[in-house]
């Protein structure tokens, strides 16, 4: 499956994104270490969706707009992102950073949106959990923090680095910085207007994630009772990266089985 | 020349071998390593060292800020300028500085700057930084918003300081309905500011711009970046269409004498290693954070990462100007040198670095004030 880069201005940020598939749209929003190429899982999804996967503003290929201070900025971006590409009946996966600005969306709006996927992700804070400090980790120590399976990291670590990628990794770090810094990787008002997400929800963690641990996917099942939780077994924070099979059946037995 | 006397107050009976077993003394050192007891000590000794400055002859004493780590015990300067505006007479009192940003509120800098310079008769100087990459670790403030805040930071201040109370101001960051200072310093129009830092393009440009005219220090570089800094920010005020004073330039610097060369370097050694390779060290990803500096910067700071994470000998660091350092004569002829080269208006002394002990710092203070200060004096 083949999936074409293309850029649109919205709000006045030139923002990446690649498209790739036929079917019903669906939107992966990524996380902090951004979405620099397209994936297995995405592929994969992309047999069965038309899938989006831009770059948040602020990351990768996309502008840095001045506006941008706040989660809230990138959620009222991505409401105008699916109303300008007329998108409807959209299956919305966030990652993580992603999974936030998905979820801050929908308390917003769901109109345009037929279910939430909801991956390992930030937003809330969880008492006595902490997520792992991942400003204070040199690179190494981030890929191997990041998945269970040591051979994603070194796979990860293996990449060539070369001027380009340095820039984007330290736009997406910076941008990461400016949303989640303090207080961290989380919204403290977030969890007052859960309630208001009319959509069905799932809601997928890896056993092993170091990011954000388990713990926060008990606090979401309190926060969110309607929503459907599956852990992952043998995985860390991507677990669409790690068990990227595991993961699309997941979504697709979600999506079919009335989402 | 202004000589001023520059105290760290570090936390000089550091378990070494904890610290460099940490990697760092900033953020996650645990603090069970400060003894509470030795602390008393340490601070009465520190400020008796800073106001025996007063003594000697120097022309003003200076503290700093520094946040939850070993490398300097003043979480709040204001607690130590005090003090030292009440014991001492006649010397200035720096604050280099305090750390803008960090504050939730910058009136209560305004404040207590004020405050110090009114009780000390109109003795204070005032330096606004915005401290240093693991403060924003372990204070939780946004690295991504510290030029932001410093600078509405100061203008509120100077605004307070100069402008008629009430006033209203409206930020980004900080909203005051009310801006009405008591007490308002006692220097006309306020104290004077400085600016440390450890060298940028950004700071120079904004230090030298003539609405301010702030002098600029060039704090612990090798001899060599402090001269770039110091040509760049006269070359950018010639920019703006003025010359620089030798009084906006400032180069703050660990220093050492002792009887010979080959004393003063085995005296100081193990306590300037120390320094130099337990307090200083901490990790790239903790010193500075995404935002805390341009990303251009940044970048070169990763290409120079072997050379300034890595340890330096004593003798590598007088090699490189990083630490002056000899008998009296050899200490006088490099500042000499130095000056000749950057006319610098002020020098600031470090006479007490990493451990080094009471004693050792005392001999050290009175050879520089009574063999090498007069000297320096005279440059001009």
């Amino acid at each position: 499956m083949s999936f074409h880069q293309s850029f649109v201005e919205i709000d006045g940020c030139r923002t990446g994104l690649r498209r790739g598939g036929s079917g019903a749209p669906l939107v992966f929003l990524h996380g902090a270490s951004g979405a620099p190429a397209i994936l297995p899982f995405m592929e994969k999804l992309a047999q069965r969706f038309e899938v989006l996967v831009p770059e948040h503003p602020g990351y990768g290929l996309s502008d840095e707009p001045e506006w941008l201070d706040n989660i809230h900025d990138l959620a009222y971006f991505y409401l105008d992102f699916l109303k300008r590409l007329d998108l409807e009946n959209v299956t919305l996966i966030g990652s993580s950073l992603g999974g936030w600005i998905a979820l801050e969306m929908a308390v917003r709006d769901t109109s345009r949106l037929r279910a939430l996927v909801l991956v390992s992700p930030a937003g809330i804070r969880a008492p006595g959990v902490q997520p792992a400090d991942t400003f204070l980790m040199p690179p190494e120590e981030l890929a191997r923090q990041l998945f269970h399976d040591p051979k994603f990291a070194q796979a990860r670590l293996a990449e060539p680095v070369t001027p380009e990628s340095v820039d984007i990794s330290l736009k997406n770090r910076h941008a990461t910085a400016r949303l989640a810094w303090e207080p961290r990787l989380h919204d403290p008002h977030l969890q007052k207007w859960l309630h208001r997400i009319d959509v069905p929800v799932q809601i997928i963690w890896g056993d092993q994630d170091r990011i954000l641990p388990l713990g926060f996917l008990d606090i979401f099942k309190k926060l969110m009772p309607a929503a459907k939780a599956a852990v992952v077994k043998d995985a860390g924070h991507l677990p669409h990266v790690e068990k990227s099979e595991e993961f699309c059946d997941l979504v697709i037995r979600f999506v079919q089985g009335g989402a | 020349m202004n000589l001023v006397l520059f105290h760290l107050m570090p936390y000089a009976e550091l378990d070494l071998d904890a610290a460099r077993k940490h990697g760092t003394v900033w953020v996650h050192l645990p603090n069970r390593h400060f003894d509470p007891h030795k602390g008393h000590q340490l601070y009465n000794r520190y400020l008796d060292e800073l106001e025996y400055g007063e003594e000697l002859g120097f022309d003003a004493v200076s503290v700093n800020e520094h946040h939850q780590t070993a490398y300097g015990l003043m979480p709040s300067p204001i607690v130590t300028a005090s003090t030292l505006a009440r014991r001492t007479k006649r010397v200035k009192i720096c604050i280099l500085g305090s750390a803008l940003p960090l504050r939730e509120h910058p009136l209560t800098v305004a404040e207590e700057h004020a405050m110090i310079d009114v009780i000390s008769g109109g003795r204070l100087v005032s330096g606004f930084v915005r401290g240093i990459g693991a403060e924003y670790h372990t204070f939780g403030v946004n690295p991504t918003i510290s030029h932001e805040r410093f600078h509405e930071a100061h203008d509120l201040i100077v605004r307070a300081w100069t402008e008629p109370g009430p006033f209203s101001f409206e930020g980004k960051h900080y909203n005051v309905r009310y801006v009405n200072l008591w007490p308002r310093p006692y220097q006309k129009p306020h104290p004077p500011i400085w600016i440390p830092s450890q060298g940028s393009k950004e700071t120079i440009d904004w230090a030298s711009h003539p609405d301010r005219r702030y002098p600029y220090l060039q704090t612990f570089s090798p001899v060599k970046v402090v001269e770039r800094y110091l040509k760049q920010y006269r070359a950018t005020a010639k920019g703006h269409g003025y010359d620089a004073q030798d009084s906006q330039l400032g180069w703050a610097v660990p220093v050492y004498v002792s009887d010979s060369d080959e004393k003063a370097r085995a005296e100081a050694k193990p306590h300037f290693e120390a320094f130099r390779n337990v307090f200083v060290k901490m990790p790239l990803e903790m010193l500075l954070p995404p935002g805390y500096t341009s990303r251009d910067s940044l970048k070169n700071v990763m290409k120079a990462k072997a050379q300034m994470f890595g340890d330096v000998t004593i003798e590598q660091a007088i090699e490189l100007g990083l630490f002056v350092c000899g008998s009296a004569g050899t200490v006088r002829k490099a500042f000499e040198g130095y000056w000749q080269n950057m006319r610098f208006g002020n020098l600031l002394v470090m006479c007490q670095f990493g451990t080094l002990p009471a004693d050792l710092t005392r001999g050290n203070m009175e050879l520089f004030a009574r063999e090498v200060m007069p000297h320096l004096k005279q440059l001009q």
